[in-house]
């Protein structure tokens, strides 16, 4: 298999002629959590990082007799996303159930939107990087098929604690069972990894901007499920469709892709394009390649009807008219406004990326607290600059998202100072700073993986799914401190290196 | 037969006693206890009986009276069908799979009877998820017809009708999908409400067919069963199928008989609706129908004939929605998170195990009906045209409605059967309920 990766990794670019002759065809269903304070039947908090199962209540457990009520928040972001969208939202639409037996599913069925969707027939507008002039980069308008809400499932944890080492236990957390999903569909209107990245980057931007979604693809509040096929160029038929799951990060989206197209590529060269079958691969980050997860024998009956628990889902045309009109500055006006500003596409790029985050902390915790005194935002003790300077160590990395929230009260309350370093200062004098330095985070790895032999062995005989029992356990030995994708990428060196 | 050891008393005359102290809360919950008991091992009309929990709820209740509370059903004994969620007190609707389940909540009708000083003295016995027109599918034990205990109470709130029937309480409460309270009610001769889809919240009501699932009382006298209905219906912001109107005193309208005139319902204009009467009835039904409607007809109504020929197709339409419905709202007894649970090595053989111990017979059918109708191909041709026949019914039921104050039919084609003469025919069964 490895000879075979590395082989593949360097198609596409040493043979060019194989690009030109093949096209892939790429449509993304993107599973978008909507932030509101509560879940998407119950009343339970939807915040991410809790102890397991302690956001949960009778309805999220699916426990006998209960009944779910709509989140009137769900509804109202999902519109939201669905007009930034251009979709039609649909005035009347309702819920069904999605019926299939998986122990984090607490009902054995999901509700979720089938034949009427809140939202259809949308488009969104992306630049596609143009990496070899880093220049202007080409607008390409992608469709979306649909966009539909519906609730999460809960998380299986395989032998989580330390306790529970080579055994055979899976446990559940059900904190995100019942959490708000927007499903978004595009349209199978892309054609290369570059460009699926781009369309993911330009959603969450969107939904960033919106206020509707933190985007934190490593968290697993967007995630992406790719259907990717490839066909000789000029064939109006689709090839057999593959799908890819487990990115968690659009570069590795691009690469997934890239990586899938010149599998498939390959073996259609080969005549062997009979082994391409429908099926979902993982993707994996350590190896750098996708893998058969399970073949897909025939369509799923997920035996849909109406949900009879929910009445359908009415809304008023006023009611669309009032969040149109509410609507903020999208990414693709914000971009315009610079570009009009005579920056150059790059600078535009990076900018309109940049005001996401601060817009989010500043309309989410940052606004909460600004209520709660009298005086408003300029009773607050905080200096601007303060924020904007744990803004900053966030995207350098210095600190985690996580931590963020964290040292913010303290920052509301006016100790940042005027920022200018203070910040930073107040989160080194809490031992807060976040460990990128890959030689530490690889010491405790070793740590871990020496202190877990059996596990070890199990992963590296196929049980791949120990790969989150491991980063648990380094994050937990590292004071929740690990920089998550400096964490992955060594940890996935290590379990995939081979044994010495 | 057994023998009736408690005297027949109405809600009316406990809440007398109550109200104006002649009797504490606790001694009539004290009394009708040893009536439960004494009458119990005859009937089993239930799964299970709270003795201190009652007598904890009846002194709470003397203490509210004490200090000045008005309580609508202060005292007044009650028993609940099993498939309705109690906190912290068993519920099993009747199925083996939640034995020793103990909800974390109540049901809202269930609380509002607590609210008003109710005070509950068990959970009756039910066929297995409400699947069932005898309580013969009970996962625990028959109930017997207090009337007669060779004969069925009827079902699937067969235990709810047994206890009013046998005086093991005053009122209870029952669920409804497809006749389960209005059958048994006949059976044991009391007085059984299926009130509008909606006007109760079901909240808590361990589901069978969500779109038809409906909590109702059961009483010995109408102006009973229109108290209880007062105190549980009503808007329930834990039901968004429930309806927005809000409760009313149901029992306002009701006179004492020295107040009514001769003809109290001069000018009403009813009608038996045929489709419900020709063949199939036990003639002893028709008689009582037929008594019924020279009684009426005695009393100043008019009464018609009118046809609903959707009616025949209602039957099965009702069954194909119902099964349709339980398969999924079933799927949740998986033995992952509670109730019954089977050791396997592996999840899906535990989830057969488990469903395969847990549920009955006649609950796996209605499962594998359900999926059947549901399944890609058949959907359509099932579950869709179900909904058609329904909105049918519910068309020509509305356009009778217009023309009539109120439509006449039996409750059920033949009065108490004998226990084993229809388990082995599902299907006559399924025409009984």
């Amino acid at each position: 298999m490895a000879r075979v990766v590395l082989q593949l990794r360097c198609c596409p670019a040493a043979q060019p002629g194989l690009v030109d002759k093949y096209e892939a065809v790429i449509g993304i269903e993107t599973h978008v959590q909507l932030n509101t304070r509560t879940k998407a039947f119950c009343s339970c908090p939807s915040e991410f990082g809790a102890e397991p199962n302690t956001n949960v209540c009778p309805v999220c457990l699916g426990h006998p007799g209960t009944l779910p009520v709509l989140n009137a928040e769900m509804v109202r972001k999902a519109v939201l996303a669905g007009l930034a969208l251009n979709a039609r939202v649909a005035l009347r639409s309702k819920f069904d159930r999605k019926q299939y037996f998986y122990p984090d599913l607490p009902k054995g069925y999901q509700i979720s939107q089938y034949d009427v969707p809140l939202c259809e027939g949308g488009w969104v507008e992306v630049v596609v990087p143009d990496t070899a002039t880093s220049g202007t980069g080409e607008v390409r308008r992608l469709g979306i098929t649909r966009a539909h809400i519906e609730e999460d499932a809960g998380k299986l944890v395989h032998a989580g604690a330390a306790s529970l080492s080579g055994s055979n236990y899976s446990l559940v957390d059900y904190n995100r069972a019942g959490v708000p999903l927007l499903e978004i569909v595009s349209e199978p209107d892309m054609r290369t990894g570059a460009e699926a990245a781009a369309y993911g980057a330009e959603l969450r931007r969107i939904m960033r901007f919106l206020d509707v979604s933190d985007g934190n693809m490593a968290e697993g509040s967007m995630r992406c499920d790719v259907n990717i096929s490839v066909r000789p160029r000029g064939q109006a038929a689709f090839g057999t469709k593959v799908e890819i799951k487990n990115m968690n990060s659009f570069s590795a989206m691009q690469r997934a892709i890239e990586f899938e197209i010149a599998r498939q590529v390959e073996l259609l060269e080969e005549g062997r394009g009979g082994d391409i079958v429908q099926e979902t691969r993982l993707w994996d980050e350590g190896r750098q390649c996708t893998y058969s997860m399970r073949k897909k024998e025939g369509l799923a009956d997920y035996r849909y009807f109406p949900e009879p628990d929910l009445p359908p889902v009415l809304l008023s045309q006023e009611q669309v008219d009032g969040l149109q009109a509410s609507m903020p500055e999208l990414p693709a006006a914000v971009r315009a406004r610079y570009a009009a500003l005579g920056l150059s596409q790059y600078d535009v790029l990076v900018l309109a990326d940049e005001l996401a985050p601060a817009a989010n902390w500043v309309m989410g915790d940052v606004m909460a607290a600004a209520k709660e005194l009298a005086g408003g935002f300029d009773a607050l003790p905080m200096a601007p600059a303060a924020l904007a300077e744990m803004i900053a160590l966030i995207e350098d990395g210095t600190i985690s998202g996580k931590i963020g929230k964290q040292v913010l009260p303290a920052l509301l309350a006016g100790e940042g100072g005027a920022g200018g370093g203070s910040v930073r200062a107040l989160v080194e004098s809490k031992g807060l700073i976040q460990i990128s330095d890959p030689a530490a985070l690889a010491a405790i790895v070793d740590a871990v993986l020496e202190a877990n032999p059996k596990q070890l062995q199990q992963y590296r005989e196929g049980k791949t799914k120990l790969q989150g029992f491991f980063v648990g356990a380094v994050m937990k030995e590292s004071k929740g401190r690990a920089n998550p994708a400096e964490l992955n990428r060594i940890l996935m060196e290590r379990l995939n290196a081979p044994p010495s | 037969m057994a023998r009736l050891t408690v005297r027949c008393s109405t809600l009316h005359a406990a809440r007398q006693q109550i109200a104006t102290r002649a009797r504490s809360a606790t001694e009539l919950t004290q009394a009708y206890l040893r009536g439960l008991r004494s009458v119990e091992p005859a009937v089993q009309s239930f799964i299970m009986v709270d003795e201190e929990g009652a007598l904890e709820q009846a002194a709470e209740v003397d203490r509210r009276v004490a200090a000045g509370e008005h309580l609508p059903l202060a005292g007044v004994p009650v028993a609940i069908k099993d498939n309705l969620c109690t906190k912290d007190l068993q519920t099993t609707a009747g199925s083996k799979q939640l034995r020793g389940y103990m909800p974390p909540y109540d049901a809202t009708a269930v609380a509002r009877l607590r609210a008003a000083g109710a005070v509950l003295v068990g959970k009756t016995n039910m066929d297995e998820f409400g699947m069932g027109s005898s309580c013969e599918n009970s996962g625990f034990q028959p109930t017997f017809n207090p009337w007669d205990t060779e004969r069925v109470p009827g079902g699937s709130s067969g235990g709810s009708a047994s206890a009013v029937a046998a005086n093991q309480c005053i009122v209870a409460l029952g669920s409804d999908t497809g006749g389960s309270i209005r059958q048994p009610a006949s059976f044991c001769g009391v007085v059984g409400l299926k009130p509008t889809y909606g006007r109760v919240s079901r909240y808590g009501l361990v589901a069978y067919a969500s779109s038809l699932d409906c909590v109702g009382p059961f009483a010995h006298t109408v102006a009973d069963a229109a108290a209880v209905l007062s105190v549980i219906a009503g808007p329930d912001t834990s039901d968004a199928t429930s309806s927005h109107r809000p409760s009313e005193d149901f029992a306002a309208g009701l006179l004492p008989l020295d107040q009514l005139g001769s003809k109290p319902l001069a000018g009403r204009r009813l009608a038996v609706i045929q489709e419900t009467t020709g063949e199939g009835v036990d003639p002893g039904v028709a008689d009582a129908l037929a008594n019924a409607v020279s009684h009426l007809q005695s009393l100043g109504a008019e009464v018609d004939q009118v046809s609903l020929p959707s009616f025949a197709a209602g039957l099965p339409a009702y069954y194909v929605i119902a099964v349709s419905e339980a398969s999924s709202n079933l799927s949740r007894y998986d033995g992952v998170r509670y109730g019954h649970r089977a050791e396997a090595d592996e999840l899906r053989s535990m989830y057969g195990k488990t469903r395969h111990e847990g549920l009955g017979s006649e609950v796996a059918r209605r499962i594998l009906m359900g999926t059947y109708a549901l399944s890609a191909g058949y959907y359509d041709a099932y579950y869709k045209r179900a909904q058609q026949v329904r909105t049918l019914v519910q068309r020509e039921m509305g356009a009778a409605l217009q023309q009539y104050d109120a439509l006449l039919c039996p409750a059920a084609p033949t009065p108490a059967y004998r226990l084993g003469e229809k388990t082995s025919d599902p299907l006559a069964m399924y025409k009984g309920a």
